[in-house]
């Protein structure tokens, strides 16, 4: 009964702030119902049972990639009323293509409950136990079966960090920045010099 | 009773919602963004309820691997929109022919 309840309350909510993601004037406040929807979504996950994806989700997606969005929204100086011009004029085209494909996967979903092909039966390898939590289950079959992939996912995350910093980062000509290789190379008897002037005269730089 | 088919139903309203929000917000690159994050979190939806509904634990390690994806994809693409924005003064994308493709 409870179960049901957080069910319906935390699908309803997601929906909702879905839905003003979406529709929503300001993209500051867009961003800020993307969380909430992120925060029901890691519910709605709790409820099956999938606690660490659900942790990942709050860890990753509000806490790196919403907040990132944040930072750009603010940062960037953009005038968002003109940007919204052709949302009327969108309207109907674009409720007309979200029916056509509600309308397609509900049919596909009415497909599955009158009876799911049968493609085959899972070979075990992923069969959830009893005894251990979801998270150690994770990472035993991470680490084992799917290490190759694990790996190749940080390869793709260094890549988009690479990625991201060449693209944002530029030479600025108004600041002075720091010589490192230049720095290195001078040595005490480039920078000092020895020398012993006579009396009541001075030193020639 | 909660079962797989109400798990099903939300995602594909939340996935239904996030094409709607590209196509409505046209211009505005930064909702388009994150409508496609929200269509990815649909999509982790449905690979979690069916790894609980299956009782298959590689439904949730996908979703992990979609959910690196999603981060990747954000990350470079608000670097492009950041760059993009230093160039034009706008982020209005209806009209990018930059490249003349």
């Amino acid at each position: 009964m409870i179960q049901a309840f957080a069910f319906y309350l935390f699908a309803a909510l997601m929906i909702l702030s879905g839905a003003v993601t979406i529709m929503a004037r300001n993209p500051v406040h867009s961003v800020l119902w993307l969380i909430l929807a992120f925060f029901n979504a890691a519910g709605l996950m709790v409820l099956v049972g999938a606690e660490f994806i659900a942790m990942l989700l709050i860890i990753v997606y509000v806490g790196a990639v919403a907040v990132l969005f944040l930072f750009v929204v603010m940062m960037l100086d953009i005038d968002f009323s003109e940007l919204r011009g052709g949302f009327i004029k969108n309207f109907p085209l674009g409720m007309l293509l979200a029916l056509v494909l509600l309308a397609e996967l509900m049919f596909g979903v009415g497909a599955f409950t009158a009876g799911p092909l049968q493609l085959g039966v899972a070979d075990g390898a992923g069969a959830v136990p009893v005894d251990i939590s979801n998270t150690e289950a994770i990472g035993a079959l991470l680490y084992t079966r799917y290490l190759f992939v694990f790996e190749a996912a940080g390869i793709i995350l260094l890549v988009a960090m690479i990625g991201a910093i060449v693209l944002t980062h530029r030479e600025r000509k108004d600041t002075r920045g720091q010589n490192v290789s230049k720095q290195i190379a001078r040595r005490p008897e480039d920078a000092t010099v020895n020398v012993r002037p006579e009396v009541g005269k001075g030193v020639q730089l | 009773m909660i079962g797989i088919g109400h798990y099903v139903v939300v995602s594909t309203i939340m996935f239904v919602l996030g094409v709607l929000g590209i196509f409505l917000n046209r211009k505005n690159v930064i909702v388009i963004l994150m409508a496609i994050e929200l269509i990815l979190l649909s999509v982790n939806l449905n690979l979690v309820a069916f790894s609980a509904f299956l009782h298959d634990l590689v439904g949730q390690v996908f979703a992990m691997f979609v959910l690196t994806v999603a981060a990747g994809e954000a990350a470079i693409g608000l670097a492009i929109l950041v760059i993009y924005f230093r160039g034009r003064g706008t982020i209005a994308v209806d009209d990018v022919n930059r490249m003349k493709g």
